[in-house]
């Protein structure tokens, strides 16, 4: 699309059929989502200002007589409600924090040991090829020998660049709350929480600030009791910072389009359970299990021991695994109960649960990452390194190294172009180890789009050889990733069951495939449903339109697949009578899992489904 | 007829309900776990009171709202954060600790020592609000022991509604058993009301008025003085929370008068 094609007036959202004025203000620095990539811009400024506030540099060219206004919009109703436990090198976030000290930051700690297990299938539900089932035999044979202990094969030997020593495990909720309380006593930066952002605010080629949501609407977003239209945010400068899913980011790539042969194709849904382990537990903080082979081959997953008798275990759920009956919380409740695990968690209690999606396609999906007026910082801006699994810290890392630029263009008193932005920067980013990692890690995992040997090979190669070997493979949309259903169960009588015995698709789902059914107890295995009320649980204000929209609804009534509803981590959508899944605002926990799981699309890259912006979610400050 | 209201908001921040609350034993005294950590949110009863109050002045042009916050500054602000959004009100921090383990009436001092100072508050003018319970640790006691150090006569709890008269006076709903309100007249200010629910919903987040009250709020917390609560002897003997249990069944092929009858043995056993 060329730059004469772009809007030059605001983007509109759900059209408010009537006329009143849009509420609107200035400020310097307009802000989209609360992260660690946002974190780490926000604290480079902070710090610079706090170090010289009588700086000229930072006096506001939106309200004279004042400092800098940065102001920065998070959908969710508190900094504290991320989605995600992480274990991380933290080499960026030390640079920030020279003097870090974990135990400041409430279920941090050290890495201290590291394992990778390959996991066998106890059950025999896996869905294994042949290869790997013999593989699995000749591991059960020569058990004894090889050191497979409770089904699990731990590898005598980690590739360096799986290691994340010496580094931290933490819950990204604690860290984004240790940062944010940081932040605002710094007295620089207004952060609001409980407050979506609908939409860049375009202008020919720049963007010109951030418009919010409407509030007082019906579902549909239609005006209703206490109409307000969402404020337009004018600023010198948007950062992007809302994430994978972030409708400000999709915005952007929608209007301006990505890079030549880049595209956002590859993603995975990680879910997780908070445990607390008993007082007797061996786990010492700091251990991190990476494993791998089960639920399902295609399944990785986690456990990352922090202070406090915590545990986060969890899976990642990938758009490449092409079962279009690919479900989560069910495959997750199976993984913590494989005899390697479930030993260490089986009189545990779960405290909290949550979801998100992960852009996986690293330096493939990389947007442009700056334009007249804007720029993107974090995992929206393909940061995630896909070959160590690492984004927490690349993501911190791209937001300091924004805000080293942008507080040298105040010091040179230049505006906030592309050519500035790009020479301050990009120039950066390309020059650091965010940027090398990326091009290591760029083809890493184009081999798991041929098999799940053939992707532990294709990372091996791209691992070892630092990304100069790797794996060729056409990666299609992700809608396209999703197998048809006629290879797998039908659908209906699927249904069926869910139908016969009340339960939900994705639970109906397992059960049909053999998986045996979970015994709850109450404690750590309870329903689906129960677990949007521990610990985490989920709301959402009154008054927002529905996020989640059905493009074609000739396409929901003829799919078999409903990938979306087995893949829903808040079963927010459930199958209706009219064939357009049901969506339910309230249970939405905003994982994003519906936006690349869906098996039909209307335009050829893109699913049936729209993820707007939206507020609520989940409450947990654990995850 | 309008009246020119001085409204003070008596509302401490709690712990998100909607998190993992547990106790713990600290050097102090009785704790939660990483209290600290947990977000915090405006009570909810005060919460109550506050929209009340910004209705009520609305209503009542030329009225003002004063919210009278005591908790940890870094907290306060973050809570502030929300709560601006929501309704206009110059907000007076006081520095403090967390939590409701602190003594009630060395709480209620705090809180009346400062009120008693605000500039520009006229005391035959004055509606005390507050939350007439908590959503956490709750002593029930604090909002009348500020009125009462008010030197505040009439005091009414469990409000749910208050509606001025032409005369000054006004009509208060109070809760009372059996999920009836008891109907109370005041000849006029001031007064204390501690407030249940209230009859409004939670206002929208407005970020038109965040940004007013904003101009108000950092200067307050930057001014926040700190308040020494004496302990007074008080010794907490033991801690536990609220019994909370959650068992769900699947239940097919059963009667409505068969799930009547057991919802209705549960209720007994409770």
């Amino acid at each position: 699309m060329s730059a004469d094609d772009m809007i030059t007036e605001p983007v509109p959202q759900e059209e408010a059929a009537v006329e009143m004025e849009r509420p609107a203000m200035e400020v310097d620095i307009a802000c989209a989502g609360f992260g660690p990539a946002m974190g780490g811009f926000l604290t480079t400024l902070t710090r610079a200002w706090n170090a010289n506030p009588g700086d000229p540099c930072f006096e506001s060219k939106s309200v004279p007589g004042m400092p800098l206004q940065v102001h920065c919009y998070e959908r969710s109703d508190n900094i504290s409600a991320g989605v995600s436990g992480v274990v991380t090198r933290a080499r960026g976030i030390r640079a920030s924090f020279p003097d870090l000290n974990p135990a400041e930051i409430p279920m941090a700690a050290e890495i201290h040991e590291e394992h990778v297990l390959y996991l066998l299938d106890p059950i025999g539900a896996s869905r294994r090829s042949t290869l790997l089932r013999l593989g699995d035999r000749v591991l059960r044979a020569a058990g004894p020998l090889l050191g497979v202990r409770n089904s699990a094969f731990e590898l005598p030997w980690t590739p360096p660049f799986l290691h994340k020593q010496p580094g931290l495990v933490l819950s990204i909720g604690q860290f984004n709350e240790w940062v944010g309380s940081q932040l605002m006593e710094g007295g620089l930066v207004q952060i609001w929480p409980g407050t979506p952002v609908a939409a860049p605010i375009f202008s020919r080629h720049a963007v010109e600030g951030l418009r919010q949501a409407d509030q007082g609407v019906t579902r549909g977003g239609e005006p209703d009791a206490g109409f307000m239209q969402g404020m337009d945010v004018r600023a010198r400068l948007t950062v992007v910072g809302d994430g994978p899913v972030g409708a400000v980011s999709r915005a952007i790539d929608e209007q301006i389009g990505l890079p030549e042969g880049h595209a956002r194709r590859e993603w995975a849904l990680g879910m997780k359970f908070v445990i607390e382990v008993p007082e007797d537990s061996p786990l010492k903080p700091g251990t991190v299990w990476h494993t791998f082979g089960f639920p399902e081959p295609e399944i990785f997953g986690f456990l990352y021991v922090h202070p406090e008798r915590l545990v986060s275990v969890g899976i990642f759920v990938p758009s490449w695994m092409g079962d279009p009956q690919r479900t989560s919380y069910r495959y997750l409740q199976h993984y913590i109960q494989h005899p390697a695990l479930w030993p260490y968690l089986k009189d545990g209690t779960l405290r909290s649960w949550g979801a998100k999606s992960l852009e996986e396609s690293g330096k493939h999906g990389e947007p442009f990452l700056s334009g007249d007026g804007y720029a993107r910082i974090g995992e929206g801006s393909g940061s995630t390194n896909m070959l160590t699994g690492s984004g927490v810290d690349e993501a911190w890392t791209t937001g300091v190294q924004l805000g080293e630029a942008v507080l040298e263009l105040l010091r040179a008193g230049k505006p906030f172009t592309k050519e500035n932005l790009a020479v301050t920067y990009e120039t950066r980013r390309q020059a650091s180890w965010v940027e090398r990692g990326a091009q290591q890690a760029a083809s890493a995992r184009n081999g798991f789009h041929g098999g799940f040997l053939s992707g532990l090979a294709g990372m091996a190669l791209a691992g070892l050889s630092r990304g100069r070997l790797s794996i060729a493979a056409h990666i299609p949309p992700a809608h396209r990733q999703i197998a048809s259903s006629t290879a797998s169960l039908k659908l209906e009588d699927v249904a069926a069951l869910s139908v016969a015995d009340g339960r939900p698709l994705h639970d109906a789902l397992m059960t049909a495939r053999g998986w045996p059914e979970i015994a709850f107890d109450g404690r750590l295995l309870v329903s689906h449903q129960d677990a949007l009320l521990m610990g985490g649980k989920v709301q959402a204000m009154p008054g927002f339109a529905d996020h989640v929209i059905f493009r074609d609804a000739g396409l929901c009534i003829a799919c078999e697949e409903k990938t979306c509803i087995a893949m829903c981590s808040g079963q927010a959508l459930t199958q209706s009578a009219e064939g357009v899944p049901a969506f339910e605002r309230e249970k939405c926990v905003h994982c994003g899992a519906c936006l690349w799981n869906c098996a039909h699309s209307p335009d050829g890259e893109h699913g049936n489904i729209e993820f707007r912006a939206g507020a609520g979610g989940l409450h947990s400050a654990e995850n | 007829m309008e009246e020119l209201l001085h409204i003070v908001v008596c509302a401490g921040i709690v712990p998100d309900p909607l998190q993992t609350l547990e106790p713990a034993s600290g050097p102090g005294g009785p704790a939660l776990k990483n209290e600290m950590a947990l977000p915090a949110v405006l009570d909810p009863w005060a919460a109550s009171a506050l929209y009340e109050a910004a209705n009520l002045a609305a209503k009542n042009p030329g009225s003002k709202v004063w919210l009278v916050s005591l908790g940890p500054k870094a907290k306060l602000q973050q809570v502030m954060m929300t709560v601006a959004q929501k309704a206009s009100f110059q907000l007076v921090a006081i520095d403090g600790p967390i939590g409701g383990f602190a003594d009630a009436h060395a709480t209620a001092a705090a809180l009346a020592e400062t009120i008693v100072t605000l500039p520009g508050l006229e005391r035959e003018r004055l509606l005390l609000f507050g939350g007439w319970e908590s959503a956490t640790r709750g002593a029930g006691v604090t909002l009348q022991l500020v009125g009462e150090r008010l030197g505040i006569a009439d005091q009414f709890q469990g409000v749910d509604q208050i509606e001025f008269r032409d005369d000054g006076s006004f009509e208060v709903l109070e809760r009372i058993e059996g999920g009836k309100h008891q109907v109370s007249v005041c000849a006029g200010t001031p007064a204390v009301l501690g407030w249940a629910t209230g009859n409004l919903a939670e206002p929208r987040n407005n970020p038109q008025v965040g940004m007013a009250n904003m101009r108000g709020i950092l200067p307050a917390l930057q001014k926040a003085r700190p308040a020494n609560l004496a302990a007074n002897g008080l010794r907490y003997l033991s801690l536990s929370l609220p019994k909370a249990q959650r068992t769900t069944r699947l239940v097919k092929d059963s009667s409505p008068k068969a799930i009547a009858g057991e919802l209705l043995a549960w209720l007994q056993e409770e």
